[in-house]
């Protein structure tokens, strides 16, 4: 795994310039990820409309890969219905975990498979996967979520 | 950085300084290759390396020594017994503990600890009384405190420190009131390196009649301590931070507290005799090691001393203390750089941070040039909560590195910088 792998250009770019970026006034949803091994702690606010994300925002602390991820994860998942969203929650997870194969299977992915470096790198799984997750307990209505004890998503996608 | 400071540091070292590459050549994992790079092993106050010597003598214990200890009157038991608690011979002459008896075996650091919080902390304090640590201290030295209040209801105290990273003795002496019935203080700060003067601080505590336990889980590996110049009443410091095994560690406290102790764990060795009626507990330390304990990790521990004392403590601070003024003159000139913990009194930890770049990432990319440092907050939040940030990235030295290895990790960090530009 080398960085110039994990740490392209698209990702370097998000980190440096997050899209989507704050929380939303008009929220209809939110929630608080942290992951307290390495401190990365979001707030993901959305608001649906019909079933479908019309916004979304996210704001925090971490570390690059949770950045990007975070701001890719709005961009993707703006205009989406809450099944679509969902699915790429469930997809990205299995590929950051290493049991989704992206050129095997057919998936949604597309640019967010600048992340599937991670799967060699178990310290930054949660980092990546942080902002799916959090996105996952928005939806849901929890209003916070870690990356560690009976919450974590490593540990349940195994 | 260039080789020629490197080599203006070495060629003023005085001699019988310390020869690196015969050191090196004593750690055969410090030849392994990671990601193609030679390893620069730079995370010494997490675990260090073991030596061949040491790793040789857990082989000749497997092999020809092992058995059970304390129990039977075959051969291999009477070897077992007898090098275990030669292990125990040498490791109070390392620290110069005054008895055998004052020396107790543990799990390591926190299980040392935790001994003290249920035996002495949990028979001796009651509500309304007050514990007193530091802002420094590792969770280790913080949690088992505060279980031990939130039970008795008693309160924690904590004693301040600068923008150094110096604790702030004056504030000390002040916390000490009437209800103040314990102190726990590292000796040396995992997160940022400061060395706390322990001996004035346990004076202190003693004018007021308290007892003190010192973490010296980060001090043991790299200085000369003496626990009865200290007169510390309890010191606790772990194998594996100074190239011993994992699983192993040290509990020295003073003969008459041990004494007044309550045993933590009921079971076999630490027993005189059992009935359903009573059973008589053994004389220390065996009071405290019940179970069968790690017979080849104790061994293993003192064969580790006895690697260091034949390095010499002296030699081996001298030599961290030339790597750290190395590494602290690189790191100030790197723009964007900031090194968090900057006391006068520093042991060989290199805390930082990188403007602009989490520590998360440093560490990755470090590990593609084979650099080993520890990120994140070091199991020393409260640490982090002072200097306002949530993570540090630290590179912590040790007898085998070398200032070449500093130079990868500068050019590493220039990297990253670059990376992230």
């Amino acid at each position: 795994m080398e960085s110039n792998q994990l740490y392209q250009e698209v990702i370097l770019d998000h980190n440096k310039k997050p899209r989507n970026w704050g929380k939303l006034a008009d929220a209809s949803h939110k929630a608080e990820g942290l992951n307290p091994l390495c401190g990365d702690h979001i707030w993901v606010s959305l608001k649906l409309d019909d079933e479908r994300v019309e916004n979304i925002a996210f704001e925090g602390e971490g570390c690059a890969i949770c950045k990007a991820s975070s701001s890719m994860m709005t961009t993707n998942v703006k205009g989406k219905t809450v099944v679509e969203a969902e699915q790429l929650v469930r997809e990205f997870r299995d590929m950051a975990t290493g049991k989704l194969d992206i050129g095997g299977a057919p998936n949604h992915l597309g640019r967010l498979t600048v992340f599937a470096g991670v799967r060699d790198l178990p310290s930054r799984v949660k980092c990546a996967i942080l902002p799916w997750h959090t996105l996952h307990a928005a939806l849901h209505s929890e209003s916070v979520v870690s990356t560690e004890g009976d919450q974590d998503p490593v540990a349940a996608a195994s | 950085m260039n080789s020629a400071a490197s080599t203006a540091i070495q060629a003023v070292k005085p001699a019988g300084a310390l020869d690196v590459n015969r050191i090196r050549a004593d750690f055969p994992i410090l030849n392994l290759e990671i990601n193609g790079r030679p390893l620069a092993y730079l995370d010494n106050a997490a675990s260090s390396q073991m030596p061949k010597q040491v790793i040789d003598r857990l082989v000749r214990y497997q092999t020809s020594e092992h058995a059970n200890i304390h129990r039977a009157v075959h051969a291999l038991s009477e070897k077992a017994t007898a090098e275990y608690e030669g292990a125990r011979r040498k490791i109070r002459r390392f620290i110069n503990a005054k008895e055998e008896r004052e020396v107790v075996y543990t799990r390591g650091t926190t299980s040392s600890v935790n001994l003290v919080m249920q035996g002495y902390g949990r028979a001796f304090l009651s509500a309304g009384d007050e514990v007193i640590v530091s802002q420094l201290e590792h969770h280790s030295n913080i949690v088992p405190w505060q279980m031990l209040c939130e039970e008795k209801g008693a309160k924690l105290r904590v004693i301040p420190c600068n923008d150094a990273g110096e604790l702030l003795l004056d504030d000390y002496a002040k916390i000490f009131n009437s209800c103040t019935k314990f102190v726990a203080i590292a000796h040396v700060s995992n997160a940022l390196g400061t060395i706390n003067p322990v001996k004035d601080m346990i004076a202190t505590a003693h004018r007021h009649g308290v007892p003190v336990l010192v973490d010296g889980a980060q001090a043991v590996p790299h200085m000369k301590v003496d626990v009865q110049d200290l007169d510390c009443d309890f010191y606790a410091f772990s194998g594996h931070k100074m190239c011993g095994p994992t699983g192993i560690g040290i509990l020295y406290g003073k003969a008459q507290l041990l004494e007044k102790m309550k045993p933590f764990e009921g079971g076999g060795d630490m027993i005189l005799s059992v009935s359903f009626e009573k059973t008589t507990y053994n004389a220390i330390p065996h009071k405290f090691e019940a179970g069968t304990p790690p017979i080849a990790a104790a061994i293993g521990l003192g064969a580790a001393v006895e690697y260091l004392e034949s390095v010499g403590l002296d030699r081996i601070a001298a030599h961290e203390h030339d790597l750290l003024t190395y590494a602290t003159e690189a790191f100030t000139q790197l723009k964007g750089a900031r090194i968090v913990g900057t006391a006068r009194n520093k042991a060989a930890v290199l805390s930082f941070t990188l403007q602009g770049v989490h520590p998360h990432d440093v560490g990755t990319i470090l590990n593609e040039d084979g650099v080993a440092v520890r990120t994140g907050h070091h199991c020393a939040q409260p640490v982090m909560q002072r200097f306002g940030i949530p993570a540090t990235a630290r590179a912590s030295f040790y007898l085998y590195n070398t200032f070449a290895e500093v130079d990868v990790l500068v050019e590493g960090i220039r990297r990253v910088q670059k990376i992230f530009g």
